[in-house]
């Protein structure tokens, strides 16, 4: 992984002492809560329903066990015990107090961790592929691309002050695992009419209020262009991006109101006079930072599942549960002998996402037993081992089952993504995480959910579409009904390179009718569906209508 | 009281007025009034249009104010005759000025005063520099502070337009 030289640790520690200096200004009323609202934003603290909340940048998703190992310490040092994986690969804190960020802060320094641009009207952290470099579909490694724009975009001067925040995501892989169609920019490693690796750029997807998916702008792109040629697009944001209102700030509108024609002409026109100026990358640089994402040192293993078949002996491998866990909590990996492993945040009883300080140090002593000492966050709110030899699979499976890490649901119903909703959020208008907990009561039968297979469930607590419910296979959205939690049900929303938005349903349900309208929805799924169908796919081939009708013909008895 | 500023790097008394300041409380045309004092002098984009010649013919130097809307490409033909351009800042989520300036540093080669105006405090000062600006109009009670935020960071990640600050910023 990147490691921190002597420039990027100096800038770190310089945004410590800036932000603690802001804070000591806040608190001794130089600032009114105004204009320090507009400072901390840009350092990832809200304030929040209870206490501030700070969102700690993991640089796509990637981290070391030292550093998973303090954000452990800290949870237990200046929050509650917990911290929560959100769909962008960070981490947010829910119970820091003000004064003691900038300390906390200093420590996250320590390990070449900051919340730099993890909030506000600014260019934030770079998400991708939590598979990257070990997935055996992918076409090249997008973490060194990852990084390099990390490094463009932190304390960009110019793009400090942008109409609304603006996220980038880069995937490597035909499987986008990293919903870069609905990202204001979707970066895609992609091959040249003469076999060269460059990108494919797609701008103006987003969620929120007015969910679009993005379109391409420029359908390739050499690759020592990436950064002017984001430059450009940024530029073209900056200046011609709504400021006049908020809910239509963001660049997907101003793509739209263009059209991607003219947003194209705009950004090559922009990008013509200054593609040649400082930022196109040398090609040393390029190695340089493939350098840091070089494959860890595996070993020569034989190609050969130990875990494929049953074991003919009564050996502990035989295990039904570990089989399950086996099947759905890892995957392939490019290189012979190992597996990429999940570690679910997915307990029945706790909040998606959530992990507690001794669940985050447990898994980084794991990483450094059993995965070269890194660990990824996905973007649907687990935690992956990348790089697992098959044949430890099951100490590993052991371990985590007795730390509550191992639910066998990955790629499941119960699987699901979900903000913290109206529980800690501000903007929330209800609750997530008690949905979540209803519906794992109502589908705790793992061979039912096995049986029903691949589904994506995505809540929201309110339309900013944290839980990006519009492109789960079911979304479900919290909104407010005269001081009220009700729910409004959407079908066919997709996340990856086939991505598609949801259509509502009807009515928006009672809060105590969520699992009865899931379960309806799922009951016509098991009876329409063909042979090895999946749920989104009975949905796009039928429409939304046995599913409505069935759903509606009969008050729920929740 | 004259207007303070921050001008490379030194709190400095403005020797600049604004026409609308010129000719407050009097009935003489702006531009003749500027000829008796003979001041520098900043006038408004629309202004500058419309009044272009008769100023050029009295005044000693004159600048214009880009509000956020407008675009740089407007200003260009016009800037050897400009020794001062002003972009506005109208709170504390405007952007704009941030490209301005870098497109009149950097592509039309602007040499003369780069200012930051309206809603400019402290901590926008060390972005604001990197974009070309080198002077700005601050709330009076950001004066004291002023001077340490051209060195907030000692490095940077991707080039800019450095002129504003002291030392150049290693980047890689």
């Amino acid at each position: 992984m990147y490691r921190y030289d002597i420039a990027d640790k100096t800038l770190v520690r310089e945004r410590v002492e800036q932000f603690r200096d802001q804070t000591r200004r806040f608190l001794a009323g130089e600032l009114s809560d105004d204009e320090f609202r507009h400072l901390r934003l840009r350092n990832g603290l809200y304030i929040q329903r209870h206490a501030p909340m700070l969102r700690v940048a993991i640089p796509y998703g990637l981290l070391s066990s030292q550093q998973l190992r303090t954000l452990g310490k800290i949870a237990r040092r200046y929050d509650r015990g917990y911290a929560h994986f959100t769909t962008r690969q960070n981490l947010q804190y829910n119970w820091p107090k003000l004064e003691e960020v900038p300390d906390l802060l200093a420590e996250l320094a320590e390990v070449e961790m900051h919340a730099i641009q993890t909030s506000g009207n600014c260019i934030r952290n770079t998400t991708s592929d939590h598979l990257a470099g070990v997935t055996p579909d992918e076409l090249d490694d997008p973490r060194p691309w990852c990084e390099l724009i990390r490094q463009w975009s932190t304390f960009h001067p110019e793009f400090a002050y942008l109409p609304r925040k603006f996220k980038i995501a880069v995937t490597g892989a035909p499987q986008d695992r990293a919903a870069s169609l609905v990202h204001d920019v979707g970066v895609h490693i992609v091959r040249g009419p003469d076999g060269e690796l460059g990108f494919e750029i797609l701008a103006g997807g987003g969620l929120g209020r007015t969910p679009i998916i993005g379109q391409v702008v420029r359908d390739f792109l050499p690759r020592e262009d990436l950064l002017s040629y984001l430059e450009a697009v940024l530029r073209v944001y900056n200046l011609e991006g709504r400021r006049d209102n908020l809910t239509k700030a963001r660049i997907k509108i101003l793509v739209r109101s263009l059209g991607i024609e003219e947003f194209r002409r705009r950004v090559e026109a922009e990008w013509e006079l200054i593609r040649d100026k400082g930022l196109r990358i040398d090609p040393r640089e390029i190695e340089r930072m493939r350098g840091f994402f070089a494959p860890p040192p595996y070993r020569k293993l034989p190609d050969s599942d130990p875990w494929d078949g049953q074991p003919s002996t009564d050996a502990p491998g035989n295990d039904p549960e570990f089989r399950a866990w086996y099947r759905y909590n890892t995957v392939a990996h490019k290189v012979p002998g190992y597996r990429a492993v999940y570690v679910s945040l997915k307990k029945p009883d706790v909040a998606p996402g959530d992990a507690t300080d001794a669940q985050m140090e447990l898994v980084a002593d794991l990483a450094d037993r059993y995965s070269f000492g890194e660990i990824r966050v996905t973007h649907t709110q687990n935690l992956l081992l990348a790089d697992v030899e098959q044949t430890t699979a099951f100490s590993l499976w052991q371990t985590l089952k007795a730390a509550g890490l191992a639910t066998p649901n990955i790629g499941t119903l119960t699987d699901m993504i979900c903000c913290p909703g109206l529980d800690f959020c501000s903007l929330a208008n209800a609750g997530s995480i008690e949905v979540a907990k209803i519906i794992n009561e109502r589908f705790e039968d793992f061979d039912y959910l096995y049986d029903l297979g691949e589904i994506d469930l995505k809540m929201s607590g309110c339309m900013n579409a944290c839980g990006h419910h519009h492109v789960g296979n079911i979304g479900i959205l919290g909104v407010d009904k005269g001081g009220e939690e009700w729910y409004q049900i959407t079908i066919g929303g997709a996340a990856g390179a086939d991505a598609s938005l949801g259509t509502v349903i009807g009515p928006s349900v009672a809060k105590a009718n969520v699992p009865e309208t899931l379960a309806r929805l799922l009951e016509v799924y098991v009876e329409m569906r063909e042979p090895e169908e999946r749920f989104l796919d009975t949905v796009r081939r039928l429409g939304i209508k046995p599913f409505k009708e069935r759903v509606y013909a009969t008050p729920a008895a929740a | 009281m004259p207007r303070r500023l921050l001008r490379d790097r030194a709190i400095v008394a403005d020797d600049w007025l604004y026409a609308a300041e010129l000719t407050a409380g009097t009935d003489t045309p702006a531009p003749e009034a500027a000829a008796s004092s003979a001041p520098r002098v900043i006038l408004g984009l629309d202004q500058w249009f419309a009044e272009r010649d008769a100023w050029i013919a009295r005044a000693v130097a004159l600048g214009v104010v880009l509000l956020p809307e407008h675009t740089v490409e407007r200003l260009a033909p016009d800037l050897a005759r400009l020794s001062l351009v002003a972009c506005s800042f109208t709170g504390p989520s405007e952007g704009r000025g941030y490209t301005q300036g870098r497109l009149l540093r950097e592509r039309y080669d602007f040499q003369g005063e780069l200012r930051a105006t309206g809603y400019v405090r402290t901590d926008q000062i060390f972005f604001l520099a990197r974009c070309g600006f080198n002077s700005f109009e601050l709330a009076d009670e950001d004066f004291a502070a002023a001077g340490a935020a051209f060195s907030t960071f000692t490095a940077a990640y991707q080039p800019a337009n450095d002129r504003g600050l002291a030392h150049k910023l290693p980047h890689p």
